[in-house]
């Protein structure tokens, strides 16, 4: 693991929260949608929350496909989770909200599980397909 | 009191949806990922123009693509019924766990008792922080 592995699952675990947080604000701004007018959900992605939302998911995306590039889905996953503490500890200390002990046992396990599977090497599996010189793909063997 | 049952059994299915086609998603995803190898080295080697038009040719990432904007609209739809509170911790911590189940069946992972401990803890750690 290097400097720029950390940063893209950073990205993976401040994005995800974030955007969710911008969805919700938004889907309340929307009100209920009934099974009966689905399609109304296409027309929920115009109100600006749910844009804002949508652009942090993006990043997202985007930092969550180039860390399964290289680790294991079940590496990625739990180390990236960290952005529910980040929230936690935003909500506490920058918003100044009351964090109630069963919430702080929460933030313990979390941290914990990221923990034990950071420890660990982040692919198990077959190695990554690379890019030969003539552009076909090649299994890499170590 | 009808209107709060409709909104819970819509929250669950919700968040059942949001499971069993983000779990989808995810294999179909790393899969693909794995076939096209290290982005970062790739970019560098070839371009970014080359990895995107890579990404976008792979058959596994379209079809996680098509799983995730099921889970991206499922999440929506349990969020006009219920809570974040409830609806993202609950299918978060489902994820993962479901995850560890698809990852080791479909992409053959060594799910070892550390990585088996990290999913349940964090699964855990989901639920009481939302509580």
């Amino acid at each position: 693991m290097n400097l720029r592995k950390y940063l893209v699952l950073a990205g993976v675990s401040v994005f995800a929260p974030l955007g969710d947080s911008f969805l919700s604000y938004g889907m309340k701004q929307v009100g209920n949608i009934s099974l009966r007018n689905i399609p109304d959900l296409l027309l929920a992605i115009a109100n600006p929350w749910v844009g804002l939302g949508i652009i942090f998911l993006l990043g997202f995306f985007a930092s969550y496909m180039t860390a399964l590039s290289w680790a294991d889905l079940t590496y990625v996953l739990p180390a990236s989770s960290l952005g529910y503490v980040l929230l936690a500890l935003i909500a506490r200390f920058a918003l100044h909200e009351q964090i109630s002990l069963t919430r702080w046992f929460g933030i313990a396990l979390v941290s914990t599980g990221v923990g034990f599977v950071t420890s660990g090497p982040e692919l198990t599996g077959r190695p990554p397909q690379h890019l030969a010189n003539d552009g076909s793909v090649a299994t890499e063997h170590s | 009191m009808i209107r709060h049952a409709i909104s819970n059994l819509n929250g669950w299915l919700a968040i059942l949806a949001i499971v069993l086609s983000s779990s989808a998603g995810d294999v179909l995803l790393s899969r693909a990922m794995k076939q096209i190898g290290d982005l970062g080295e790739l970019r560098r080697k070839r371009g970014l123009g080359f990895v995107i038009s890579r990404i976008l040719r792979n058959r596994y990432f379209l079809m996680g693509v098509v799983c995730m904007a099921i889970s991206f609209y499922s999440l929506l739809f349990g969020l006009s019924w219920n809570d974040v509170s409830l609806i993202g911790p609950a299918a978060a911590s489902l994820t993962f766990v479901a995850n560890a189940f698809a990852a080791k069946i479909f992409l053959h992972e060594r799910v070892d008792h550390r990585r088996w401990a990290a999913a349940l803890f964090v699964a855990a750690g989901v639920v009481l922080m939302a509580l």
